[in-house]
């Protein structure tokens, strides 16, 4: 791992060592790169869904099919998905692959991506999806690879939450990502 | 094959249901479809290659089209009411552009959200079904006029490459029955049989 390499590349190799090959995404701004890296490589299936709980359904097919796919969406994004996980992820122990781009904190001059910011977490909490928030490139990949890993091992959904600490380009900090 | 909704036979879901799995021979998925779409695929006899919903309204054909991608030799088959694909309209587009050739979309259209009451869908008002598929991308999309044209439809959705929108327009029958409330245990069943390589051929 470069110290210098931006925040997606350790991300790609989380997905790649655990064969996550299908990629449908509501496109974000802060995502970008990732999105960018899984169209142009040809390990990944990667294209745009409509909404959120429409990609949410495939990776679902997907993933009972033998495919592992993975949702990239922001954070108004993922507040538009609580009955699908209740109700498809959840109660059918699916592992429903989740990322989200942390939007409304920190400085964001969004106000609607402000509130679902704060609603994010109790709706993961009170469904009770394993997540985790990703704040340092040096642990990004464990942290991404190792969730992966338990989602599957255990059949449930999981969240990784990528927050502006890393995504943003910190002077100071092990990350590099463009701002 | 190109025909507006009006005029249509009123045809029955259960028929046509059983109608579609007796034409299945080579462990063809089936994404059914929440409520009467998915009880009348379980009362038209159990397969481990059926997949139930039990919730997430509108998201057979989403589910269907993860199934296709990730099997492309395995023809899939998503049940949908007119009800639950008025809530996700986009996947058509999103069909249509990924283009799977082994993904048949079937909407059972009774211009009502049965289960609930029977309120009117907007299909009861001026709404095509086919004309959205059309209009999404979809051009493999045709009314099925009676019973004989929905068998040849399907069979058609089995032998030449997708994707295929059929729509039939339904009658108000009550559903055979309903699926046991059991996720875990559909879902175990189909991943199990999604594991199995289809029959060739």
């Amino acid at each position: 791992m470069s110290s210098d390499e931006p925040w997606h590349v350790p991300i790609i190799r989380a997905l790649k060592d655990n064969d996550v090959r299908l990629v449908v995404h509501v496109p974000d701004n802060v995502l970008r790169p990732l999105i960018e890296a899984t169209a142009t490589d040809d390990f990944f299936t990667s294209f745009a869904a409509t909404r959120e709980e429409e990609a949410v359904g495939i990776i679902c097919g997907a993933a009972m099919a033998g495919l592992r796919g993975i949702v990239l969406m922001q954070t108004s994004g993922f507040a538009t998905l609580a009955n699908v996980l209740a109700s498809l992820a959840v109660a059918a122990q699916i592992p429903a692959l989740l990322m989200v781009s942390e939007r409304g904190t920190m400085g964001d001059f969004q106000i609607a991506q402000a509130i679902t910011a704060r609603a994010m977490l109790p709706i993961l909490q009170s469904l009770g999806i394993e997540h985790h928030t990703l704040t340092r490139l040096d642990e990004a990949q464990f942290i991404a690879s190792r969730a992966i890993v338990q989602a599957y091992k255990t059949q449930a959904p999981a969240a990784l939450i990528l927050s502006p600490l890393l995504t943003r380009n910190l002077p100071g900090r092990p990350s590099a990502g463009a701002a | 094959m190109q025909r507006r909704a009006s005029n249509l036979k009123l045809m029955n879901r259960f028929d046509l249901t059983c109608r579609l799995v007796s034409h299945l021979k080579r462990d063809e998925a089936v994404i059914g479809g929440i409520g009467n779409s998915n009880f009348d695929l379980w009362n038209a006899g159990q397969r481990a290659q059926n997949f139930y919903m039990l919730g997430s309204m509108g998201l057979a054909v989403p589910i269907a089209l993860g199934v296709a991608l990730a099997q492309p030799e395995r023809r899939v088959f998503a049940l949908e009411g007119d009800g639950s694909l008025l809530m996700q309209l986009g996947v058509l587009t999103t069909v249509a552009n990924r283009a799977p050739k082994n993904l048949a979309i079937v909407v059972w259209d009774n211009a009502m959200y049965q289960i609930t009451g029977s309120q009117p869908t907007a299909s009861a008002g001026q709404t095509d079904f086919v004309a959205i598929a059309r209009g999404a991308g979809l051009e493999n999309s045709a009314w099925a006029a009676d019973e004989k044209e929905f068998d040849a439809l399907v069979e058609q959705a089995l032998a030449k490459d997708g994707p295929w929108f059929i729509a039939a327009k339904i009658d108000g029958s009550a559903p055979k029955g309903q699926t046991p409330r059991e996720p875990v245990i559909i879902k175990d069943r189909f991943t199990r049989a999604m594991a199995v390589k289809p029959l060739s051929g």
